[in-house]
């Protein structure tokens, strides 16, 4: 409510209209505002088929996350147990609270060559904020955010994952 | 015919053929107080469960839904919860005035249910200055709330408590004045004759415009007395935790939470008795056929019906409006609600010697 002038500021007859004018118009546009306000609420409460509740564990199986929600980070692999990960360490460099941990080895290919490649993706789970600075430092798009949220585990060790599949090896043309 | 009236009358007779008029008297009043008290429970559980609906819905929220059907039991595991919590008195508290001013805000609630007319001839107490008893009494509830602001010794507490005095105070004037426009038109404080003057068409209808002016006013500023939002500074919880009542827990805080749906209760009926005719159907003017079939709808669902609009309204209010500030608050009293109503009784008593209504 904006305050209203003094009676010093208005002297002359005309600032006195000006006032009352001002005075009325002030609790007109109140009056408006408010109801333009419970007219909006008034509309929630009589079309119950806006409420966005979702009643969770009831909805178990048709729950649909949106797509932007982040759960934890997962590693896909295909059908031959192959990833895209190249063990560059950006992800690890990325993480802001140290959540992601690469440690590597060294694969010998078929002509000899030594080459780097992952051993182990661990992934703390209870220290992720979800940011997703990972996903977006992955250069060759190895990992990504799932959708899943039912975390707790009774023991916090089971929150330490290990996201390659054991045996799984670096997809070919990944480098 | 089954009506309210009519149960009370046949005890009264009985009553006073069975037993000595003394005796006749002290049962009536003991029935009394359990019929109140009773009231009081079922109020507390049907306005609190409808407060949480009516915010969920509000909110595009479900709502208690768990506890019984529709969860409608919710406010009854709540009020079970509450009754075996332990009833925490602080050390540095003032203990006596600590636990006294609960029962204080109970008993003000108590009090103004005397003479509200709930149906046709159901009456506790039809003292012939009805309104100026109420409006009177409801002023009292100020001071269990500075008392328990004061006796918990805590800063919000006091803070909280200050800041509701200040609000009742300054709100009971426009509440007082816009009351004052119907017994100007009716001519009378007493509650029945206010109610029979609304015969042919309720106040809000036969009094032109300054009786719907009141009847804004007076809206807004019994939401103001009751402490509810936009004006519930004295509990503000974002600023003040809980305001006076931050100290209490368990049965002593739903008392305080039940005086508080109580009086909303209270207010809400008064205004229905007001402006909106009370038990009194729905009649327009001398369109008898039209009254004879409104007057088949019982007189207490009428009361209760009317009753329970006004309140609904009061909770929509709370559930779309952003809190005042102190200043604001006190601005919207003195620079407008109290000169409004100032203006606006001028006009209703010049109606009312005129005799321009209806």
């Amino acid at each position: 409510m904006p305050g209203l002038p003094s009676l010093r500021e208005r002297g002359s007859r005309g600032e006195a209209n000006m006032f009352i004018v001002n005075y009325i118009k002030d609790i007109y546009k109140g009056i408006r505002s408010l109801l333009v306000g419970m007219r909006r609420t008034g509309y929630y409460f009589t079309h119950h088929k806006e409420i966005i509740t979702q009643e969770y564990p009831d909805n178990r199986d048709t729950l649909k996350m949106a797509d932007r929600f982040k759960g934890e980070v997962v590693m896909p692999h295909d059908e031959n147990n192959e990833h895209r990960c190249t063990g560059c360490t950006a992800c690890e460099l990325a993480c802001p609270n140290g959540t992601i941990k690469v440690v590597t080895k060294f694969d010998i290919t078929p002509e000899g060559k030594k080459k780097k490649a992952i051993d182990k993706l661990v992934y703390h789970l209870e220290l992720c904020t979800m940011c997703n600075l990972c996903i977006i430092a992955c250069p060759s798009d190895a990992i990504v955010m799932a959708q899943t949220f039912e975390h707790s585990v009774f023991d916090r060790a089971q929150l330490t994952k290990i996201l390659n599949n054991p045996g799984s090896k670096i997809m070919e043309g990944v480098e | 015919m089954w009506s309210l009236s009519y149960i009370a009358n046949a005890l009264h007779d009985w009553l006073y053929q069975t037993f000595s008029p003394t005796l006749a008297l002290i049962i009536e009043m003991v029935i009394a107080g359990i019929a109140v008290i009773g009231l009081f429970a079922v109020l507390g559980l049907v306005l609190v469960i409808m407060e949480r609906r009516v915010a969920a819905w509000m909110q595009i929220r479900l709502g208690p839904n768990r506890v019984g059907p529709f969860g409608l039991l919710q406010s009854l595991a709540d009020t079970l919860k509450l009754l075996v919590k332990e009833g925490m008195t602080p050390s540095g508290s003032d203990k006596f005035l600590f636990n006294l001013a609960p029962y204080i805000a109970m008993m003000v609630a108590m009090l103004l249910m005397a003479p509200i007319a709930f149906a046709k001839d159901f009456q506790l107490w039809d003292l012939n200055i009805g309104v100026l008893y109420v409006s009177a009494v409801s002023s009292i509830m100020v001071i269990s709330i500075l008392m328990a602001g004061w006796a918990s010794n805590n800063k919000y507490s006091l803070m909280g408590a200050m800041r509701s005095g200040a609000q009742i105070v300054s709100y009971e004037l426009s509440a007082g004045l816009s009351v004052l426009v119907v017994v100007v038109l009716t001519g009378s404080l007493k509650i029945s004759d206010i109610i029979q003057s609304q015969a042919d068409g309720w106040w809000i209808f036969k009094g032109h415009v300054p009786v719907l002016v009141a009847f804004v006013i007076f809206i807004i500023a019994v939401t103001a007395e009751t402490n509810r939002a936009p004006f519930d500074l004295a509990e503000a919880e974002s600023e003040l935790t809980a305001g006076f009542h931050t100290e209490y827990s368990g049965m002593k805080f739903a008392l305080f939470f039940l005086a508080e749906y109580i009086n909303v209760f209270i207010v809400c009926s008064i205004g229905a008795i007001l402006f909106l005719g009370g038990w009194m159907p729905f009649h327009i003017g001398h369109w008898e056929g039209f009254n004879r079939v409104m007057d088949y709808i019982p007189s207490s669902i009428w009361f209760f019906g009317k009753t329970f609009f006004l309140i609904f309204v009061i909770m929509w209010f709370r559930w779309t409006f952003p809190r005042l500030r102190i200043d604001q608050l006190l601005n919207l009293e003195w620079k407008y609600l109290l000169p409004i109503s100032m203006i606006n009784i001028l006009l209703a008593t010049a109606i009312a010697i005129a005799g321009w209504h209806f």
